[in-house]
């Protein structure tokens, strides 16, 4: 089976999606791929190169270019949506969200259910997440726990290009908004993908790896962190059980409980600050549901209460990092022995 | 100097990279024949009995339960009893694994590939060399993968060609044509054409079967020995809520469920084989498919009980092969023609006895094509 990217198995996606279903567009910023040169068309297949390739097949009806203004993508989006389309729009960092938060908060999220059922708002938003790249405090933060937050949105958190795929074509067969994160320093992450259309249900994790010891429940580049850990942890004769919930609404709590029944230990990893986050939210329903189970107290390594720092000195050590992630399962693992 | 045989870690299926020792069923010192069963090896995929390929004595074992060793790392010696420990202690140390370029090479040459057969591209995998090609049809929802313990083994000997059906595995999604026994048969018929194959030995598991048996009665100068595993086709009982099950299920927890039914021991169904179906029916047209061939060869959940005549009749050498424990189609069906051609029931065995007692199939199929 061929090896693809992530920016790959996004792009061949959006291209199958689009050849399947003429109500599909994708509308953002310089989604055509032409900025920056001297007038072509596509030349760099937009600011993220996954648009590539869709100017020239889907045409500008389809393939919508847009002034620097969320507020606009995501109305006109949102609207699109409601009367018809199936669009797909680029949030080109998760970090302007704020800009056009009423959007996507108070309009997508709500046209369902404030319409009693009667109207249906098929509208995927794709954003970029993530650290590690010195892009500063405006441009470096993970906040798919607020989007979490929201009832009446999906968001979709993955961390390789099968799930990439299959997660992204699944969001755009989807009657209801739904946020699917990139992470910035993943897009040339290559994995096997087949060539096929294919789909992956929403609330169904993967286990990356089976373990009998600690249960580790990461997303996203955490994922890669905490299998680095994972590896370190097994020569050492501890098994870690990985949990990638690909999703994190809906969040596949069964598969986390059942791995807790059985380990009783449970690490959480996330890239995003934690208050009200993801492994707090995580952290809670543990607590609440498999209490009785837990053999140690639950530990979450997450970024701290801060922005993101600019200096590459302190990113790396505002990021979770594998040895981190290590300590943290060794903790829990001997707690009490 | 005696004969020192080296015992190393085999490959099971195509991706297959490395295997874990679960634990030795003999000990060192004790005397083995070929065909014992020496030790559990674990994949990612499946569980597996390694057995013995010669008789001597299990002089030295090399790699210890929770071992984890590559494809052709050393993990036993076996030897006769007179042999020196000194040449023993040499041998192990002076053993070395094949290097991973050559795996790699090996690996490349039994890649599957795919042909053309009618509107149908269909996915096969062609191994070994010589003498009438043994042909492999997989069941319902399966694919050419189910042989990965059986193909390599028999590919020994001659030529072996495991076929992926039109719905499944990686062969066309989308069903064009008929899919009964008789339109399977068909494809099969195209493609050995495509391969410019004309005399064949048959094996077929369950649906497959059924293909098999259509194709020997159509065509029988053609078909010179036909084995059928758990068949499809022979008796009208089947586990509906195994057919319903597969068609529907979506997550790993229901899949698992449905995917124990098939085997005798459900320590069997690894979590990879789970997430493998799963990645096969996510796929675009791997649903519809699957509901009409379900529709098609099990209406309300009955088969069409057309072949258990021609099976007893058939001038082909036939033989049928089924798990003791078969959940999935009973046992009673194979019972059934026992006084007209031979029947091998497995013990400890469910709806996959190729795979869950491969050795003892691959010697019942290697035996039959021998004639």
């Amino acid at each position: 089976m061929p090896q693809k990217s992530i920016r790959q198995a996004l792009n061949e996606a959006l291209a199958q999606e689009m050849r399947r279903d003429p109500r599909i567009i994708v509308i953002g910023e310089d989604v055509s791929g032409g900025a920056g040169s001297e007038g072509q068309r596509d030349a760099y297949g937009g600011v993220l190169g996954v648009t590539k390739g869709l100017i020239g097949e889907f045409g500008d009806a389809r393939v919508i270019d847009t002034p620097i203004t969320e507020s606009a993508i995501m109305g006109a989006a949102a609207g699109a949506a409601v009367t018809g389309l199936r669009p797909v729009a680029e949030l080109m960092f998760s970090d302007f969200l704020g800009v056009c938060f009423d959007q996507i908060f108070n309009q997508a999220a709500k046209f369902r259910y404030m319409f009693g059922g009667k109207a249906k708002t098929p509208l995927v938003i794709r954003t970029m997440i993530g650290a590690g790249r010195s892009a500063a405090a405006q441009h470096s933060q993970s906040p798919y726990g607020i989007f979490t937050s929201v009832p009446g949105l999906k968001c979709v958190v993955p961390s390789n290009a099968y799930d990439a795929k299959g997660l992204l074509i699944q969001a755009i067969r989807d009657d209801d908004p739904v946020i699917f994160c990139e992470h910035k320093l993943m897009y040339d992450l290559r994995t096997e993908v087949p060539d096929e259309p294919y789909t992956i249900p929403f609330g169904e994790a993967n286990i990356v790896r089976d373990g009998d010891d600690v249960t580790v429940v990461a997303l996203a580049r955490m994922v890669h962190y905490a299998g680095e850990a994972a590896d370190a942890l097994a020569k050492d004769g501890i098994e870690v059980e990985l949990i990638d919930p690909r999703t994190t609404s809906p969040l596949d709590e069964d598969t986390i409980l059942e791995s807790v029944e059985r380990t009783g230990r449970l690490v959480i990893v996330d890239e995003a600050t934690p208050r009200c986050s993801i492994a707090t939210d995580i952290a809670a329903l543990v607590a609440d549901k498999a209490f009785d189970a837990l053999k140690a107290p639950i530990r979450r390594v997450t970024a701290p209460h801060t922005p993101v720092p600019f200096a590459p000195g302190l990113e790396k050590l505002y990021i979770p990092s594998p040895e981190k992630i290590a300590a943290a399962v060794r903790e829990v693992y001997g707690y009490g022995k | 100097m005696s004969a020192i045989t080296a015992i190393t870690m085999p490959k099971w299926g195509l991706t297959m990279t490395e295997g874990k020792i679960l634990g030795w069923l003999k000990a060192a010192g004790d005397a083995v024949a070929a065909s014992d069963e020496l030790v559990e090896i674990e994949t990612t995929k499946i569980t597996n009995v390694l057995e013995a390929g010669e008789t001597g004595v299990l002089r030295r074992i090399v790699a210890a339960p929770g071992a984890t060793l590559p494809i052709g790392g050393l993990i036993a010696v076996v030897a006769s009893l007179d042999t020196p420990d000194s040449e023993i202690d040499a041998f192990v140390a002076g053993f070395t694994a094949p290097e991973p370029a050559a795996a790699e090479a090996e690996n490349t040459a039994s890649a599957p590939q795919e042909l053309a057969a009618g509107d149908y591209r269909l996915h096969y995998l062609d191994l070994g060399d010589g003498g009438v090609p043994i042909v492999f049809i997989h069941g319902f929802g399966a694919d050419l993968n189910t042989w990965m313990f059986n193909q390599p083994a028999l590919a020994e000997r001659q030529r072996t060609i495991a076929l992926d059906l039109p719905g499944h595995g990686g062969s066309t999604k989308a069903l064009s044509s008929a899919f009964d026994s008789a339109g399977f048969a068909a494809d099969i018929d195209r493609a050995l054409a495509a391969l410019g194959i004309n005399r064949v030995h048959l094996v077929g598991h369950s649906m497959g079967g059924a293909v098999a048996l259509h194709l020997a009665g159509w065509q029988p100068d053609r078909v010179v020995s036909l084995t059928l595993i758990a068949s499809a086709e022979l008796g009208a009982e089947i586990n509906a809520a195994f057919i319903g099950g597969f068609v529907k299920m979506e997550r790993r927890r229901e899949a698992q469920k449905v995917l124990r039914l098939l085997v005798h021991d459900p320590a069997l169904v690894s979590r990879q084989m789970v997430e493998d179906v799963l990645r096969y029916k996510r796929l675009d047209g791997v649903a519809a498919a699957l509901s009409a061939i379900a529709a098609e060869w099990f209406p309300n959940g009955v088969q069409r009980a057309r072949w258990a005549e021609i099976a007893a009749t058939l001038a082909i050498p036939t033989q049928i092969i089924w798990g003791s424990d078969d959940k999935i189609i009973p046992l009673a069906h194979a019972e059934a023609l026992a006084d007209r051609v031979p029947v091998h029931i497995l013990d400890a065995a469910g709806h996959l006895p190729h795979m869950e007692k491969s050795a003892e199939v691959n010697r019942l199929i290697a035996r039959f094509v021998a004639g």
